[in-house]
């Protein structure tokens, strides 16, 4: 087995210990969605102008939810904590790359967001009829632009803390805003159009992705945005990250 | 000739000297001291050694290596135990044992390792349920899994009691005697008299003298290394 196998399969290991946020990531945007399919009015057909059901356009934003919680939550408070144990410094002498490390964790994160992402699709189109994205490939890029945009994110907030507290409250000021307009704490519905304007181009894109999914497809601006966001978040990550 | 020699080494962080100017070198198989207290600059010139850092100025030799250009090929040959370096609470020593030891190119068989270490007992036990002692071991440990020829171990006794401290002291004096060459960073007087053959006396960023403990004493007109630190380094 090479050594980034290794040292994912012992990082899994150790994930599945303290297993909350990949419960969180793989369950939590599923049961909500479940619980609020389960009441009747949130699953009727409904007047708006799209013709979308309330549970429809709720969707995307369990994709936001996974996402930033992966991103946001996860990723800052383990990096953070390895560096504030001193672990990155020891690998830093042996012969391994503490960056390796940091891959490994990127891997499981990232895995979990599609993992937690895939139930939540066939979960909602199995058992709620919401229809699979229209656009998959506008779906898919939109996704992985996204996804990479908030884990750099996450990534400049486990670089600028000392601790994991710290990291997570940093990256708090991130998380707040997404959830917000990616409709997490109100449903985008009924946001006005102006914040809905704004949670267009930030990211991970849930305009984007709603479009992908229930309308025309995933504008190319909206994508060129989450591309800027993705690229320049890794590279200030990279350049504001220590190893100790 | 020497297995680690150090000349003119420079450090500073700012305005700071950390280091200024420190000489010093160590034989193949001696248990090599560097003794001072907190912010003497014992941890930067060993960080130096070991590649974590880039000294302003001086020149060093590890094994013939350059610790600056050639850490890759030290880092396989030098093994360090580290200051205030945890593992994750809820992994297992010999998962452990088996991940670090899956770094090198020649590890020591990681059951024999545990067993010299008196940690068969706790193979299974996660790291965050150990005593102090039992971690300071796990770390030893995972310092002298890739079999090193220079062991680093840096405050290795520090808030231990003093039965699992002269239980690491013969533990140190049982890796010197497989032939492993050991640079000891303390501030413990009684822990550099007990095991180093020779040591090197730090204070505020320079070596104020080096030599074998008795030499040291004797240099001091002192009985004791305690005494002669405290005229060595111009404090009494």
């Amino acid at each position: 087995m090479n050594t980034l196998a290794k040292i994912t399969l012992t990082e899994t290991k150790l994930a599945l210990r303290t297993p909350g946020f990949v419960i969180g990531g793989l369950v939590l945007p599923t049961a909500i969605t479940a619980v609020l399919g389960a009441i009747p009015a949130i699953r009727a057909d409904s007047e708006t102008p799209t013709g979308m059901r309330f549970l429809d356009a709720w969707v995307p934003s369990m994709v936001v939810l996974t996402i930033a919680m992966m991103g946001l939550q996860a990723i800052p408070g383990i990096i953070a904590s390895y560096r504030e144990q001193g672990i990155l410094r020891r690998f830093a002498t042996t012969p391994v790359h503490p960056a390796q490390l940091l891959v490994a964790q990127l891997i499981i994160n990232v895995t979990v967001t599609i993992g937690g992402v895939g139930i939540l699709l066939v979960t909602a189109g199995v058992v709620f009829d919401v229809p699979t994205p229209r656009h998959p490939v506008g779906f898919l890029l939109t996704f992985v632009l996204g996804t990479t945009a908030i884990f750099g994110l996450g990534l400049i907030a486990a670089s600028v803390a000392k601790t994991s507290r710290a990291a997570g409250g940093i990256a708090l000021i991130a998380y707040l805003p997404i959830m917000f307009l990616g409709g997490v704490y109100l449903p985008r519905p009924l946001l006005p159009e102006a914040i809905r304007d704004i949670g267009a181009y930030i990211p991970p894109g849930v305009k984007a992705l709603e479009d992908a999914w229930t309308g025309a497809g995933a504008q190319p601006l909206q994508l060129a945005v989450l591309a800027a966001f993705a690229v320049g978040s890794c590279v200030v990550a990279a350049k504001l990250f220590r190893w100790e | 000739m020497p297995l680690i020699e150090v000349t003119n080494l420079r450090k500073t962080y700012g305005e700071h000297v950390a280091v200024d100017d420190v000489s010093f070198h160590v034989e193949q198989g001696e248990i090599f001291g560097i003794l001072g207290t907190n912010g003497a600059g014992k941890t930067t010139t060993v960080e130096c050694l070991q590649g974590l850092r880039t000294p302003d100025s001086g020149t060093m030799a590890v094994l013939g290596l350059d610790p600056g250009k050639d850490h890759t090929a030290l880092r396989q040959r030098l093994g360090s135990q580290l200051q205030e370096s945890r593992l994750p609470d809820k992994i297992k020593v010999h998962e452990a044992l088996d991940l670090y030891a899956s770094f090198y190119a020649n590890p020591a068989d990681t059951g024999d390792l545990l067993a010299k270490l008196g940690l068969t007992g706790q193979r299974d036990k996660y790291f965050g349920k150990l005593s102090g002692g039992q971690k300071q071991r796990v770390s030893i440990a995972l310092a002298l899994v890739g079999r090193p020829e220079v062991a680093v171990l840096d405050e290795l006794t520090t808030g231990l009691d003093p039965h699992a401290r002269r239980d690491t002291w013969k533990l140190v004096e049982a890796v010197r005697d497989t032939g492993v060459t050991v640079l000891l960073v303390t501030h413990f007087m009684d822990e550099a008299e007990r095991l180093c053959d020779r040591l090197a006396i730090f204070d505020a960023g320079r070596v104020v003298a080096t030599g074998t403990p008795g030499e040291l004493r004797d240099r001091a007109g002192k009985s004791t290394l305690d005494e002669a630190f405290v005229t060595l380094t111009g404090r009494d």
